[in-house]
């Protein structure tokens, strides 16, 4: 098998047991202890916003501030004036874009 | 039209749009396999049975720049273990057989959790989890298939078309109805600023694992009455 393969298959498997833990674990136990319902409502919040940041203002393990950010912004505010969903990913994308063809 | 179908046709519009969006970013992963000599088969096999995006970037970057295959696999599964929180997150909506767990478990992935969580019922959680997640495996085996085999040159087509901006602002877009709570907010914040602070400091994936530890800050189940569901 090539490392790449190899990789593949262990990585592979390695995910998958991070995945299905929890659904397989606490999947149907009606009544989880509700302390813990509560911290499996709120964790996603912190999670997806740390996503934001990443996925806005990193590269290459550093901080960097770009035209994604151009883009963030516009999406912020087209979920402020309670734009669709579609048009608020492409305003961001359309938004970078520009940005970069005038600024960059 | 109940509510309900409303919600659901919103709920795919979301899953779709959100599948758009990184598609290009399967594209960038194809081509990266190829430029570091991975064969289509192998490239499949990343998006099918890892199926984690930025893991698979991960894991092929550090064998392209002659890492161990540990190394790779470390890299990878550092960047997944926010897929456990998700999993326990998920849990209470995703009830069914054994089988049927095992099964839709592959589809834990950030935008399916994103998705499916912004849901206020578990019959929607699930379905918004299971769109979502559909939706990105489609899409990001196709485009992680046409990558690797036309080698297209997909970073700058990313970054020309203002692709990697989608990215972010869908997330914010999956949280923002969620950040109308106190309690979501402070979360939030803190979250994204913990990990913003660690992303020089930390490989990539612990920042995003870090901002869990936001909830210290609250008491969490004092979003029983503001953020109940069925």
């Amino acid at each position: 098998m090539s490392d790449a393969a190899l990789v593949v298959v262990f990585l592979g498997t390695g995910t998958y047991i991070l995945k299905a833990l929890g659904p397989l674990y606490f999947g149907n136990r009606r009544e989880l202890p509700w302390k813990f319902k509560s911290i499996a409502l709120l964790l996603p919040t912190p999670l997806i916003a740390a996503l934001v940041v990443t996925s806005a203002f990193s590269s290459d393990n550093s901080l960097t501030v770009d035209a994604r950010v151009v883009g963030v912004i516009v999406a912020a505010i087209a979920l402020w004036k309670k734009l669709p969903f579609v048009f608020v990913v492409v305003l961001a994308a359309l938004a970078t874009a520009i940005f970069r063809l005038f600024f960059a | 039209m109940t509510t309900s179908d409303a919600q659901r046709r919103s709920i795919k519009a979301q899953a779709i749009s959100i599948g758009l969006a990184i598609a290009p970013f399967g594209l960038a992963f194809g081509a990266l396999c190829a430029e570091s000599g991975i064969g289509v088969w192998e490239a499949l096999g990343f998006s099918s049975i890892v199926f984690g995006g930025s893991s698979q970037f991960a894991a092929v970057s550090v064998l392209a720049d002659d890492g161990t295959i540990i190394a790779a696999i470390t890299a990878g599964l550092l960047l997944n273990l926010r897929s456990l929180a998700f999993g326990v997150s998920m849990a209470p909506s995703l009830k069914g057989s054994l089988l049927w767990r095992a099964g839709i478990s592959q589809l834990m992935i950030d935008e399916s959790t994103a998705i499916g969580s912004s849901q206020n019922t578990h019959e929607l959680r699930r379905y918004g989890y299971l769109w979502g997640g559909l939706s990105v495996f489609v899409l990001w085996n196709v485009t992680t298939l046409i990558g690797v085999s036309l080698l297209a040159n997909a970073d700058s087509l990313v970054t020309d078309l203002g692709i990697d901006a989608t990215i972010p602002a869908a997330f914010l877009g999956l949280i923002w109805n969620k950040l109308e709570h106190a309690t979501h907010r402070t979360v939030a914040f803190i979250g994204s600023l913990l990990a913003m602070i660690l992303i020089p400091f930390t490989p990539a994936g612990i920042p995003v694992i870090a901002s869990a530890f936001s909830i210290i800050w609250v008491r969490p189940w004092i979003i029983q009455e503001e953020n109940s569901y069925e």
